[in-house]
């Protein structure tokens, strides 16, 4: 469906995006991840012909960027962060503008700005202008606005920023909704929302593409990476150190805390594979007491702060 | 071009609804018909000739003043970016909000209609200056708002766009006044670039091409230089 091919953006010296390729299928909700200032939003702002990439090409299905700009405009639905519409117009006028540029028949337009009242939840501030509405409002005409022409595209820009944990869940709502039917792209510096919304993720960082995966495939590929909580009565870091350091996997034991008063200590092992069942059988035959054994599954969390802190 | 009325029709209607269009035009009229109507008796004539003698000087910060908004405000906003990313160009925004404005000069100057029909009652008043005033003040109009769009189109700061925009239109109209202190090689080139030259011209009632021309190509220069800018900020 869109097609990027080794697409650089510079800002004077400052290099925003660097060399970027990845393709975006039919159908999907794709994720891009990153921290402040990775290059999302110049990603987006490219991919909707705002800006011009600094070399290399966006393709959205046959079309290129560079030839067939306006084509591809009329494929995409986008919203940029903070939904900057214009303050003055009120909420029914400013759809019906949006109607009228994105070529809807004039009997087409009412029965789509219904629509979208409905889908958006707009009924009650449709005749309000834009500048007295609350935020999560805007963000919903924003919405209502990319999706005027049922493009087949959205792309949105960080759709949840801002707003309230009633917001939030009420915007992702919407946009799983639409995604069943549509192309999604949306960027967020939130992993628990492309973990709720997206079907694929793409982390970028500085520029670059660190990851891409769905967020399954993303937690198991750094998987051999396994942290083991053990708390034990009775134990001293040398002889655990000895004791399991033994089994083949280990790479690390270290002692995070002891309490004097109940002789219990706590200890994390690293390890490069699931060996729970060897560690269990050696902690069986000392005299050791276990109080606590856990493995800490990975999270994308983790991985997000692991890829975007090593570049 | 079908977006370019959109757009034309929503500028309009936008100055409507913000308080700047009742402003602009209530200071317009206050400022023409006091300094018109108070010397109009002791000339005892009855023509428009010092209503269209003042008009590119009050033109010249009426018309900035309506067009600062117009990319200022939208670079400011943000909104330009969700404008520019459904289905137009930058041509068709920019020939949308020039109509719009020119057809704000055009409401602004309505109420001054009433100037000529007043005076038709008092003396006997050749009206062929008086549609040539008319038609000339909407080329100015349009030239101006071409120059106040390139100024408004530069910055994001809607009082620079206002000051950038009045001193290009101050300059094109007192340029042909400066030219007493000028040698006189020059003063053909300069006189011809005197946008208050050939409006007096036009409002004498004679439409000549040459100041047709003039009015059309500072139009289109100053379109066109908006246009090169936009597109070379995205």
């Amino acid at each position: 469906m869109i097609r990027i091919d080794n697409l650089s953006k510079y800002y004077h010296d400052f290099c925003a995006v660097d060399q970027i390729n990845f393709e975006i299928n039919k159908g999907e909700i794709l994720g891009l991840l990153g921290p402040n200032g990775a290059g999302k939003t110049t990603i987006l702002r490219m991919l909707t012909g705002f800006l011009r990439p600094s070399s290399g090409t966006i393709s959205v299905k046959d079309f290129t960027i560079d030839e067939h700009r306006l084509e591809i405009k009329k494929l995409l639905g986008y919203l940029p962060e903070s939904a900057p519409l214009y303050h003055d117009m009120i909420v029914y006028d400013y759809l019906n503008y949006v109607a009228s540029i994105r070529g809807l028949t004039s009997e087409r337009k009412i029965p789509r700005i219904k629509e979208l009242a409905d889908l958006c939840g707009l009924n009650e501030v449709m005749h309000r202008p834009i500048n007295e509405l609350s935020k999560g409002y805007k963000q919903r005409v924003g919405l209502a606005h990319s999706m005027m022409s049922d493009p087949e595209i959205l792309v949105l820009d960080e759709p949840t920023s801002g707003l309230d944990p009633n917001q939030i869940v009420e915007i992702r709502d919407i946009i799983r909704q639409i995604g069943k039917k549509k192309t999604i792209v949306l960027s967020t510096h939130i992993l628990s929302e492309a973990e709720a919304t997206c079907d694929r993720v793409v982390i970028i960082n500085q520029g670059k593409i660190v990851a891409d995966g769905s967020a399954d495939t993303l937690k198991h590929s750094t998987e051999g990476e396994n942290l083991v909580h053990i708390t034990l009565v009775n134990a001293d870091l040398k002889s655990v150190q000895d004791i399991l350091g033994s089994i083949v996997g280990v790479k690390s034991i270290e002692q995070v805390e002891a309490h004097a008063d109940n002789g219990q200590t706590k200890f994390t092992c690293l390890t490069s594979k699931d060996i729970r069942a060897e560690m269990y059988q050696k902690i069986k035959e000392t005299s050791w007491i276990l109080t606590e054994f856990y493995q800490e599954t990975q999270s994308l969390e983790n991985i997000f702060r692991e890829l975007t802190r090593e570049n | 071009m079908q977006q370019a009325i959109t757009i034309f029709k929503k500028e309009f209607k936008t100055y409507f609804i913000t308080p700047i269009a009742y402003i602009v035009i209530s200071i317009f009229l206050i400022v023409t018909g006091w300094f018109f109507f108070s010397t109009f008796f002791i000339f005892n004539q009855a023509t428009l000739r010092n209503f269209f003698g003042l008009l590119p000087i009050t033109f010249s910060f009426v018309v900035p003043a309506i067009t600062m908004r117009l990319f200022s405000e939208e670079f400011n906003i943000g909104s330009y970016e969700l404008l520019l990313t459904m289905p137009v160009t930058s041509r068709e925004v920019i020939v949308g909000k020039f109509l719009a404005s020119v057809a704000f000069i055009a409401a602004v100057l309505l109420p001054t209609l009433t100037y000529p029909v007043t005076i038709s009652f008092l003396g006997n008043l050749d009206w062929g200056p008086v549609w040539g005033g008319y038609i000339g003040a909407i080329l100015l109009g349009a030239a101006f708002c071409a120059i106040g769009i390139f100024a408004s189109s530069l910055t994001r700061n809607q009082i620079i766009s206002f000051i950038t925009g009045m001193a290009i239109c101050f300059a094109l109209t007192l340029v042909d006044k400066t030219l007493f202190f000028l040698p006189h090689n020059m003063l053909g080139i300069l006189s011809y670039l005197g946008a208050d030259y050939h409006f007096q011209n036009i409002s004498k009632g004679i439409i000549d091409s040459r100041d047709v021309v003039y009015f059309l190509s500072v139009t289109f220069i100053a379109l066109y230089s908006a246009h090169l800018v936009v597109e070379e900020k995205y």
